[in-house]
């Protein structure tokens, strides 16, 4: 069997997020039952269906054993994989894996993050990193973390491709004008060019409106194979294509800062799917920071390298552009609970449900979600397509 | 080279620990492969490039170049602003730093600068100072 046998073997059933923005009182793990608990429910299953989970955190390093704990499961397939942001699409590949060999016959992906509202706050957080996981060839220069790594590619993007400070600010643009549209994107007000590139500079060239949002909260989806997703009662969305590269870990071990792993990812995903950018009618890319998403763009192959800025100019992502990009608003406008990934795969599958609301792109039948995590560095592409595409 | 640069250094520590004791002591040193021939940087027990045990210490010219570079903001009280860079060393590795001795809104990509050790409060790190032309 090779990877591609694995095409559209298996399918996202349910879906479900809950406590986005502010989830004051509750615990990482209490938003994430919550969010699974919907999932499950949304997938016409029961939790004593659930025999396969994968979750991690961005604190503690055993957190799938709590997760089991706490959920009352007995899985028989497990993965506690932390790749940072990009984690919670790194799970899709290896659990249709899991559930195409036998292994298990349902997968709850979750994540939860009460990161802003908790006690033990992000700050803490960050400071007990230090020492539990130290960088000690980049932590004397007090680079501002994650923030100052994406500061210098981006520094890097605008001097060797021309790449202005503007088209990084139509990221955030596009990003807020799909967010408006999404009754539950938590920053909804008007945001022009001249708003980004007037707000708080905090490690130039960005300023605070080129980084994503600091929320709370929580999603789930659940994997089922193909053939036990047609009982289901939502339209299956089928896994089409899917695979992970990590070239590095810190900023300054990444070889060149305008081209991310990403390029592999991508180029397997697109393999294995069968497909090329040029089919994908709805795409989600992790947009920590507006960087990101040309990085992205550029590197997954829908437009040229050092296209990326030209390419998002003009409203060229925004509603009504030339590709639909973040459209539930992206970690810049809609929600960004630490990790983020998780939420752009929900995002894909209700677009390829057409349930998208105001912000449903017509006729969508395949959608890709990339997920980033660390400073540019893990990299993890998905295409989601619905049944006809199979 | 031994086959095992590690059983040559007898009960010596890690290449993390003698990196940053040389450090101490005033000398930067980066390490060479003794198979592939190539400079690593960090510092690494094996080579990444060609998986030898065969990572040998060499002292850098320091000279470098800036790669990119970032301002963080910081309140004027708290110290102001200051440069985060990532500098190519001469060997052909890239390390972050601090270009220091220069106002930070000033550096640019590409601006040539030299190494040198800076021993403050805190433990000895490696800036960069501008070469002035």
């Amino acid at each position: 069997m090779t990877h591609r046998d694995l095409r559209g073997k298996t399918a996202i059933v349910g879906v479900g997020h809950f406590g986005l923005g502010q989830a004051p009182g509750y615990t990482d793990m209490e938003l994430l039952v919550r969010a699974a608990h919907r999932a499950v429910q949304d997938a016409g299953l029961t939790m004593r269906d659930i025999d396969g989970i994968a979750t991690s955190s961005t604190a503690a390093s055993m957190w799938v054993m709590s997760a089991i704990e706490t959920l009352g499961l007995r899985p028989t397939y497990i993965d506690g994989t932390c790749l940072g942001g990009s984690s919670f699409m790194s799970y899709i590949l290896a659990a249709a894996h899991a559930l195409e060999s036998g292994q298990c016959n349902a997968v709850l992906v979750c994540y939860g993050s009460a990161q802003r509202t908790a006690a033990v706050g992000r700050a803490a957080v960050t400071e007990a990193r230090k020492s539990l996981d130290p960088q000690p060839y980049e932590a004397p220069y007090h680079p501002l973390s994650p923030l100052s790594s994406y500061a210098l590619a981006a520094r890097r993007h605008m001097h060797q491709y021309g790449t202005t400070r503007e088209q990084l600010a139509e990221v955030a643009v596009a990003a807020r004008l799909w967010a408006q549209r999404n009754p539950e994107a938590q920053e909804r007000a008007p945001l022009s060019i001249d708003d980004v590139l007037g707000a708080r500079p905090v490690s130039d060239p960005l300023t605070v409106r080129d980084c994503c949002l600091v929320t709370d909260g929580a999603g789930a989806f659940v994997m089922v194979r193909a053939d036990r997703a047609r009982d289901l009662p939502n339209r299956p969305v089928h896994v089409l294509g899917s695979a992970s590269a990590v070239w590095n870990r810190q900023i300054s071990c990444m070889e060149d800062l305008t081209v991310t792993a990403a390029r592999e990812s991508g180029q397997r995903a697109f393999e294995m799917a069968g497909c090329t950018p040029a089919d994908i009618d709805v795409v989600g890319l992790y947009d920590a920071f507006t960087i990101n998403t040309i990085l992205f763009l550029e590197d997954l192959g829908f437009c040229a390298k050092g296209e990326g800025g030209r390419f998002v100019g003009g409203g060229g992502i925004a509603p009504g552009g030339r590709l639909p990009v973040n459209t539930n608003g992206g970690g810049l406008s809609c929600v960004h609970p630490g990790m983020y990934g998780v939420f752009l795969v929900i995002e894909a599958v209700r677009q390829l449900r057409g349930q998208a609301g105001d912000r449903q792109v017509a006729g969508a039948r395949l959608a890709l979600a990339h997920g980033n995590g660390g400073t540019l560095s893990s990299q993890s592409t998905v295409i989601l397509g619905t049944a006809e595409t199979v | 080279m031994s086959s095992s640069a590690a059983e040559g250094r007898g009960n010596m520590s890690g290449a993390e620990r003698q990196y940053f004791d040389a450090l101490a002591q005033g000398q930067f040193n980066i390490q060479c492969c003794g198979q592939c021939r190539r400079h690593v940087f960090h510092p690494r027990e094996i080579c990444p490039h060609c998986g030898a045990d065969a990572l040998g210490w060499v002292r850098p010219s320091g000279r470098g170049t800036v790669y990119s570079y970032t301002t963080v903001r910081r309140k004027p009280g708290s110290g102001g602003d200051y440069n985060v860079s990532l500098i190519d060393l001469e060997e052909g590795v890239r390390m972050m730093a601090c270009v220091v001795g220069r106002d930070p809104h000033g550096v640019a990509i590409g601006m040539a600068v030299q190494a040198r050790i800076e021993s403050g409060d805190g433990a000895a790190r490696v800036v960069f100072e501008e070469v002035r032309p």
